[in-house]
Formats: C-alpha cells, structure tokens, sequence
C-alpha cells in the first residue's frame, strides 16, 4: 500500500473577517509532486504556512505519516518538513556550510565533524561545494536558493514544502532552482509545491491543484488540467499564466 | 589629582553604562515580544525617562527620595541616575536592533525545527547585536560625556576635581582645557575600541558604517 505522507483535513484560516482559507483537504503519497497554483491572495502560500504551523491554522487537521502536528509538537514535526520561502531566508551572519548545518548541530544535536560532512554532501547536491565558506550577501539569489535547498535537505525530511521558490528570482536564475527540484522530484522525495512555473508542474507533478478565493477548484493530473481543464475559471487564469509567461521555460 | 577625577568619571560611565544594559535588555525583549500589558509599561517606563532631564533625574533621586526614606550616596545617587536614563534609550537600541532583523530570520529558524528560543539565541541575537554596535556605542560617549553632571551631587569626578585644582591655581582656562581634552582623548578610545569589535564581528558584505562624533 502506498504510504500517506501528508494529509490535510478541512484547513480553515481567517485573518479578521478575511477568509483565507476555507476549507482545504488534500494528500500527497510518498514519493509524489504535487503543484499548487492559482491567483495570488487565494491562500497558497497561508496553506503552506499552515501545515508546519509557522501560522496558526483555526480549524482542522494537519498529519505527517499519521501523526498531527499541534502547536505543541511543532518544533518537533518540523525537523521532518523542510521549507523553501520564497525570499530565501538564508541566516545573514552565517556562511552557506552553516546554514546548512546549524540545524544539524543545534537541532539534531549532530557532532560537528558529522554536521560538516552531510552539509557538504548537501551543498555539492546542489552544486555549491566551492561557495561553502561565502556569505549569503555573496550568493546571488538562485545560489542562495539552492543554499536554502540544501539547508532543508540536511535534516533529511519526510516532506518538502515549496513556497513560491523562484518567484523572487531574475528569469536567467530561475532555472538553476527548478533543475535542482527536477532533480528532487525524481529522487522520489515527497513535495508540495506553490509555483507559477507550469513547465516545471508539467514535467514532474503528479498532480496539479487550482485553488481560488480559498478553495480548491480543480485537481488532476498535468495532462488533464493543461489540456482540458474542467472549470472555466481554470482555463482563464491557465490562459493568463501562458500569456505572462510565455508557452514553457523548460522542457 | 586630575587622574584621580578621571578614574572616578570612568567608573560612573561603567557602571551607569551596565545597569542601564541590566534593565534595557529585559525592557526591550518586553516591547518586541510582550503581552500589550507589559509593553504598555515598558513603553511609559521608556517614555517617561527619556523625557526628564538627567539634571532632573539627579536632583529627584539624590534630594527627592530621602523624602520618602530612600536615600542614597551622592556616588550611587549619580549612577542610579545614569543607569536608569541610559536603560531607557539602551532598550530602544535593543528593540530597533532586534526589529530589524527581518521575520524571515525567525521563519527559517522555525522551519528547520528550532524551539522559539533557540532561534533567537543562534538567529536573531548574533545579528541584533550586530546591529546594535553602532548606536551603543554612541550611547557610551554619551553617558561618558553625561557623567559630568554628577558635579552637581558633590561627587568628585574628573570636572569637580578640575575646580578644586583652579580654586588654589586660578588657572580655569588651562584646566578646564585639560579636562575637555580627557573627556576627547576617552570619547575617541571608546569610539576605537567598539570600531575594533564592530570589525571584528562583522558580516561580510553586511558592514554598517562607524559612527563619528
């Protein structure tokens, strides 16, 4: 039986009288990619935020593997979470091999020498090696992107959370991240992606969900939503993306 | 003789200087992560003794307390007033300085399974402190230079010990010189010493500028 990762239950989040969020359920198998995308202000990014509790959500359930995640257990749950903002959020007065492994010794309480080596594996994953002792005022942005990817990585997470990774990027460095998380995908980690990037939804999503106004309004697999998409609403912000962005920046 | 003033006047900016850092750094930590209660009374608190002059400050703890029992040395009197006028522009150096290490940072540092606490401790405060170098030490020329105003509770430091010498030499010219030159020679070394730390602990490509007075 394939193994569920993350399951979110009726997900509802107000901010005052605003509804962000009204009402969201979802899973994510091991091993599978799903994409989130829709309008922004539509509750993408307050979802994310809301599965490792960075906010606070009003109502329902959010598991890992079976275990929900509360307020009280959540420093715990999210050592096996690993989130990617979309500004980075690299730590200033660290070098890139201390984000990445500051985690590792302080969190994970890792010996340093054992800390250094995953770190270093991590960082060559997403080919740093050479720019571990610069600081992240040194990187430009796709690199401290990849930084960010590496730190997540090292704890070795059950689940990946993308929010929105590129969005902050130049055009000419959006593709250095996305190789990264292509690359990811096919490992066979488990991620939930919010993107704007279709090509990246079309090459390796399993699924792709259209939310709006707080709700989902379609799912389904790439082929399906892309091609032949069941909602108006859909089919008109899928227009919209293709005319800002051009047809593909990826294969 | 003048010597002895000057160690006197070192000792009241230490001493002012470090209570102040005693009460500002639980004050500030109040005004960015409080309750509305306390950051309500941490803000009057900061307020309020921003407002008085420390000329005031001084006449009411050294002349006003006694009143309703409390008295102090003229000394302790002296850096009790300092201390508390100091805590409360500290507290808004401390406050600025942890505000303006971005959310993000704390973000991150929760993300990666970091307890609130451990975020600020390995995240936030190496930053803040960074951050609050500058202004400190600004802060530092100014109790130094402030800590003159103890002249007026008798208390023996570098400028009454200056008077005392010009009332046997009646030199003022001569003297007072010498004394703002003490005042300037300890203002510059202060000034060094702390651009030497901000150096040292500097975050390359994140250099904030040295303050010059």
């Amino acid at each position: 039986m394939i193994q569920v990762v993350l399951k979110i239950e009726d997900l509802k989040k107000n901010y005052g009288k605003a509804e962000i969020l009204k009402g969201i359920s979802l899973e994510v198998k091991k091993g599978e990619t799903k994409v989130i995308i829709g309008p922004s202000g539509t509750g993408k990014s307050t979802l994310l935020a809301c599965v490792n509790r960075l906010v606070e959500p009003d109502h329902g359930r959010v598991l890992l593997e079976g275990e929900e995640i509360t307020s009280r257990n959540a420093h715990k749950m999210r050592q096996k979470i690993g989130y990617v903002f979309q500004d980075f959020n690299l730590f200033n007065h660290l070098t890139a091999l201390d984000n990445v492994r500051i985690g590792l010794i302080k969190v994970q309480k890792l010996s340093k020498e054992e800390a250094t080596q995953i770190a270093l594996e991590q960082l060559s994953k997403v080919g740093l090696s050479e720019k571990a002792s610069l600081y992240p005022s040194q990187l430009s942005g796709g690199q401290k992107q990849r930084v960010a990817i590496a730190r997540a990585l090292a704890m070795r997470p059950k689940l990946m959370l993308f929010d929105e990774p590129t969005s902050a990027l130049d055009p000419e460095l959006i593709g250095e991240v996305l190789s990264v998380m292509i690359d990811l995908a096919r490992s066979g980690m488990t991620m939930l992606v919010v993107t704007h990037e279709l090509g990246f939804a079309r090459t390796v999503a399993d699924e792709i969900i259209f939310m709006e106004n707080g709700l989902i309004v379609e799912q389904g697999p790439p082929a399906l939503i892309f091609s032949n998409p069941q909602k108006d609403r859909t089919r008109q912000f899928l227009r919209k993306l293709t005319e800002l962005y051009g047809e593909e920046r990826i294969k | 003789m003048l010597l002895k003033g000057t160690l006197v006047t070192v000792e009241l900016t230490i001493l002012g200087l470090g209570l102040g850092f005693l009460i500002a750094v639980p004050v500030s930590f109040a005004q960015v992560y409080g309750g509305r209660v306390a950051r309500l009374i941490c803000s009057l608190y900061e307020r309020t003794f921003r407002s008085i002059p420390l000329l005031v400050l001084l006449m009411l703890v050294f002349y006003g307390l006694p009143q309703i029992g409390i008295r102090f040395a003229p000394f302790v009197s002296c850096v009790l007033g300092l201390g508390i006028r100091s805590s409360a522009y500290q507290s808004q150096i401390f406050r600025g300085a942890i505000l303006s290490v971005g959310k993000g940072q704390t973000l991150a540092a929760l993300s990666i399974g970091m307890t609130p606490f451990e975020s600020f401790r390995y995240i936030v405060f190496p930053q803040a402190l960074r951050f609050s170098l500058a202004p400190w030490t600004n802060e530092f020329t100014i109790v130094l230079k402030d800590s003159s105003m103890a002249y007026a509770l008798g208390v023996v430091e570098l400028l009454r010990q200056g008077s005392y010498i010009i009332s046997t030499t009646y030199e003022p010219m001569v003297i007072f010189l010498t004394c703002a030159a003490i005042y300037l020679l300890m203002t510059l070394s202060a000034n060094k010493l702390m651009g030497y730390v901000e150096k040292k602990l500097q975050i390359p490509g994140f250099e904030t500028k040295e303050v010059s007075h």
